[in-house]
């Protein structure tokens, strides 16, 4: 009984497994087929050749390394930034003592509540009274600090004894060597975690860069690829090609880290 | 050094951990703090430290008044009762921790943990994490890394209460001669009697944040100072005989003959009164003036330890005796001069 359970749980997880990934198998084959492969019906699953055509003429026709450094400028500050403010934060809320600390930190934690969409109009025009409309800096700045992140590592925090604290003090640690030297080393699997969730919300980052970004040199991949699909519509094996070079570089990360990135977020989400 | 406690109090709300502490540590001196759970001495060790404020009153280090000097800058070594290592550093880097702090050159650290390292045996495992090691080579570390700065003062929270029998008697000898090789001022809580008198050259004995007694180790068991100190030392535990005095003599309850000692001077005729007896104090009589039922007997060596029935009360007593004890026999008991104490029953007052 118990085994014709499992078969089936089995069967479901395989199932679904599938279905997630076919559409991503898809994509990374047509990046390879030729025009006449990706409309043919009924449809081909393995292109004649993997050529890189397709992705030569991709780059052609849009600035697509541009996009790309884009992407990881704006990816590498705002998780480099978020990160450092978000080890602060959850520092002085797991540690040190000061009155309404408790109202603060509820106070944070309401407001992840609010979608950011809803935020979208008064960050839109704090950017323009920032002059930095249309500019890489309106990727980056907004995104710079993170309740959600400071809320993981400050469960974190709570988790290591107060007697390892008062040890370091006792040894002439002041708080911010204990936070450097004792804090963050222990924190890494829950700062893995972070940056990664970091890492992959900025790169696949899509509206807010359509709002503030127009000038073509200026866009990060995502935004890039749209403004791409809608003009290269007739060749899909160029779009699909496009896409790949987008995705890849999350998807390959994410193989590599996905143990911290479940890990972390459990962990997180145990206290408190 | 010298440190002084002077009227140190410490509330937690209206609650009162510790209560007008006084104290004074003597230099090189090993101090016990002794007491049940919950009394206050981990409070008492804190504030020492300087992680927890006074509420009232000062600490003195020799000539300077610590009681508002933060901890990184009181210089005193504190060894948790959870041992505190950071787990992600190697042995040597938990030892090289305050040195670090001060910024001595890394060559000097380690040299200098080499040196202390093999003072307490953890030599060999200098790039092992704490996790990797047995409890007693944590503690060793932990202290190590305590004494590495050279601390004025170095006060250990039940360092021993996480290992097992074996290896609690060798630490707390290791302690001791650790402590005795660097002369450094301790202050060793435990709430273990037998791990105080062993150990330190002076025992404080609190309960619910009073002090007790502040004495010698000796002192302590000897001439206890109420009847919650006579209780707290001594395996097995002291026995109580209630009774009332006459004619100067102690009479125990549904007893016909009395006890007539001369400590007995000066306790009021009349007076119901608790004797206590140390198990070791009593010795058998033709005609002693207690008469006691044998219950059960444990040979231990030359002395036997037999449970006793007088009257209802049931209590122990190592008794030297050639004929034998068999249970449900009748004997007739005395007791020494040393060991015997009298107390109030009510006020637990040592009244001789
Ligand atoms: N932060 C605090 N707030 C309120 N009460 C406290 C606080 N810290 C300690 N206490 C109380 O003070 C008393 C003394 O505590 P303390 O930790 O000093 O006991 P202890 O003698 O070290 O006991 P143990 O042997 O169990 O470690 C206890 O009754 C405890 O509940
Ligand atoms: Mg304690």
């Amino acid at each position: 009984m118990r085994h014709v359970y499992r078969f089936f749980i089995y069967l479901f997880l395989t199932v679904m497994g599938l279905i997630m990934f076919l559409p991503f198998l898809w994509m990374f084959l047509s990046a390879f087929k030729t025009s006449a492969e990706v409309t043919a019906s009924p449809p081909v699953w393995i292109p004649s050749s993997f050529s890189l055509i397709n992705f030569q003429l991709a780059f052609e026709k849009a600035p697509f390394l541009r996009y790309f450094i884009n992407s990881v400028v704006v990816m590498i500050s705002s998780v480099l930034v978020t990160t450092v403010t978000s080890i602060l934060a959850a520092f002085a809320f797991s540690r040190l003592r000061f009155p309404g600390r408790q109202t603060l930190f509820s106070m944070l934690l309401s407001m992840m509540m609010i979608p950011f969409e809803m935020l979208i109009i008064t960050n839109y025009t704090t950017v323009i009274d920032l002059g930095i409309y249309d500019t890489i800096w309106a990727l980056i700045l907004p995104f710079t600090s993170s309740i959600f992140y400071t809320y993981i590592l400050k469960n974190f925090f709570d988790t290591v004894p107060e007697s390892l604290y008062w040890s370091a003090r006792i040894d002439g640690a002041s708080n911010w060597h204990y936070l450097w030297r004792v804090m963050v080393p222990m924190a890494r699997p829950s700062l893995t975690t972070v940056i990664l969730l970091n890492a992959l919300a900025s790169w696949n980052s899509f509206m807010w860069p359509m709002y503030v970004i127009i000038k073509d040199t200026n866009r990060t991949l995502p935004w890039g690829l749209q403004v791409f699909t809608t003009e290269a519509g007739s060749n899909p094996e160029q779009q699909m090609a496009a896409s790949t070079v987008v995705v890849l570089p999350m998807i390959i990360l994410f193989l590599f880290a996905r143990k911290y990135i479940v890990g972390g977020v459990a962990r997180g989400g145990l206290k408190g | 050094m010298r440190v002084r406690l002077d009227h140190v109090t410490k509330r937690f709300g209206s609650f009162t951990a510790v209560e007008d502490f006084n104290a004074t540590l003597e230099d090189g001196e090993l101090v016990c703090l002794l007491g049940p759970s919950g009394c206050g001495k981990s409070t008492l060790l804190n504030m020492l430290s300087g992680i927890l404020p006074l509420t009232e009153g000062k600490i003195w280090f020799d000539k300077d008044d610590v009681t508002k000097v933060p901890p990184e800058k009181r210089g005193v070594g504190l060894v948790f009762q959870n041992y505190a290592l950071y787990p992600h550093l190697t042995v040597q880097d938990n030892i090289c921790f305050p040195l670090e702090t001060q910024r001595v050159p890394k060559k000097d650290r380690i040299e200098q943990a080499q040196e202390i390292a093999k003072l307490v045996h953890v030599d060999m495992l200098m790039h092992r994490r704490p996790g990797e090691l047995s409890g007693g080579q944590q503690q060793r570390v932990a202290i190590a890394r305590a004494l590495i700065k050279n601390p004025r003062l170095l006060l250990l929270d039940e360092p021993l209460s996480n290992l097992d029998a074996r290896l609690r008697l060798e630490m707390r000898e290791e302690i001791r001669r650790i402590q005795q090789r660097t002369k450094v001022t301790a202050v060793f809580v435990t709430h273990d009697q037998e791990e105080a008198l062993a150990i330190s050259d002076r025992i404080i004995l609190m309960k619910n944040g009073i002090t007790q007694q502040n004495d010698l180790p000796q002192a302590l068991y000897d001439n206890p100072a109420n009847q919650f100190v006579a209780s707290f030392l001594g395996n097995p535990p002291i026995n109580y005989i209630p009774g009332r005095m006459q004619d100067g003599a102690f009479l125990a309850d549904g007893a016909a003959e009395p006890i007539r000692m001369p400590i007995f001077h000066g306790v009021p005729d009349g007076k119901k009164v608790v004797l206590a007896v140390r198990s070791e104090a009593f010795t058998t009589e033709e005609n002693g003036p207690i008469p006691a039922e044998v219950s059960r007997v444990y040979t231990m060596g030359k002395e036997e330890m037999a449970w006793l029935q007088i009257g209802d009360i049931e209590f122990r007593a190592y008794i030297d005796n050639e004929e034998g004890l068999v249970p449900g026999k009748q004997i007739r008991l005395n007791v020494r001069r040393r060991g015997v104490f009298v107390f109030d029953p009510e006020s637990g007052e040592r009244l001789a």
